[in-house]
């Protein structure tokens, strides 16, 4: 049953997913790249970056595509509230729990230590995007430019990817 | 009329930050405390707090608690599908596009200079977050060892998680503070 598989999927990668955005990345690749065979590794990179360049979440943005992929509209739709489903209930939870014990910091000894967590994720999806996609010197350069770009002058993903879409066009000749 | 109103600014909210995450909090501020009054600044802070500290999207997250907080159960269902439905059609049109498109070459040329730049753009914000995080050596190596497990070792991310949570947990209790 692939609709149930998409769904328990994305369910997982909705619970599981600390820290937002890149963070998530490790798990959503290893989940739909590795495991399940739904995208290889150029297409994950690819829907990366397009969520730099649309709105909403990596995590639902990925969660659309590999949907829409594999299933269709339909497929869309499931695997869309898999991911977003935890969210729902987790929050939903936590509300009525952090509301009766405001002063217990359970949530800050979590994050001691999730934290480092999240920045090692963050870490590993970056290693593993650069080992795909720098296979050459011109993509080295592309990378350290947009690096560099992106931590001493804080310029806007956005419009980093589209430089660096342009750049490619005129590079890759 | 407040529920259609829900998911009107959810859905503005949905539509117009790219980028996701912390690039919307600065919006959904503007539309929820100064421009709705739906609640206070300080109110606010601390749904931003709990919205990063629970797993998944801190945008559906922040539509959880504000619909919640406003309307109940049926307000979480019309801020949380407000604020999804934007970047829903826009990778449903994306993706039934992309695959002709893949085939072309002008594409693929584009995309070639994009891959490499999504790893500059991760790494960067390894740096820029590990700033604020790493302050010491021992935390240096735990980030590291942390992440060759998860990209040399392909260990899922999800036993690393539980059992920080199980250890934050774990120490809490020792303080005799959880009930």
């Amino acid at each position: 049953m692939i609709l149930l598989k998409l769904f328990i999927t994305f369910f997982k990668i909705g619970m599981f997913s600390f820290g937002g955005g890149y963070a998530m990345l490790p798990l959503i690749r290893l989940q739909v790249v590795e495991i399940n065979n739904w995208l290889s590794n150029k297409e994950f990179i690819d829907i990366v970056a397009i969520s730099q360049v649309t709105p909403g979440p990596i995590a639902i943005n990925s969660a659309t595509y590999v949907g829409y992929k594999i299933c269709g509209v339909t497929g869309a739709v499931i695997s869309t509230l898999g991911v977003c489903l935890p969210s729902v209930i987790i929050m939903l939870i936590l509300l009525k729990f952090v509301i009766k014990f405001k002063d217990n910091n359970f949530i800050e000894d979590i994050f001691k230590f999730l934290r480092p967590i999240v920045l090692g994720l963050i870490l590993a999806a970056a290693m593993l995007i650069f080992q795909e996609s720098v296979i050459g010197f011109k993509e080295f350069l592309i990378f350290l430019f947009v690096f560099v770009l992106s931590l001493k002058y804080k310029l806007d993903p956005i419009l980093l990817t589209l430089l660096s879409g342009i750049l490619g066009y005129f590079i890759f000749m | 009329m407040k529920t259609f109103d829900l998911f009107k600014t959810f859905f503005k909210i949905g539509a117009f930050t790219l980028g996701g995450g912390y690039a919307m909090l600065p919006l959904i501020e503007k539309e929820v405390v100064e421009k709705k009054r739906w609640m206070d600044e300080e109110e606010f802070l601390d749904l931003v707090a709990l919205a990063q500290a629970s797993p998944g999207p801190i945008a559906v997250n922040t539509a959880v608690f504000i619909g919640y907080r406003l309307m109940g159960i049926r307000g979480v269902l019309f801020s949380v599908l407000g604020s999804i439905l934007p970047s829903f059609f826009i990778i449903l049109i994306i993706a039934s596009c992309f695959t002709e498109m893949k085939s072309s070459y002008v594409i693929e040329r584009i995309f070639m200079g994009i891959r490499p730049a999504v790893a500059g753009m991760v790494l960067a914000s390894v740096f820029r977050m590990g700033r604020n995080v790493i302050f010491n050596f021992k935390k240096l190596v735990f980030v590291i060892i942390i992440s060759i497990c998860v990209w040399i070792y392909k260990i899922t991310p999800i036993y690393i998680i539980l059992l920080a949570i199980l250890l934050g947990l774990y120490i809490n209790f020792k303080r005799g503070k959880f009930i």
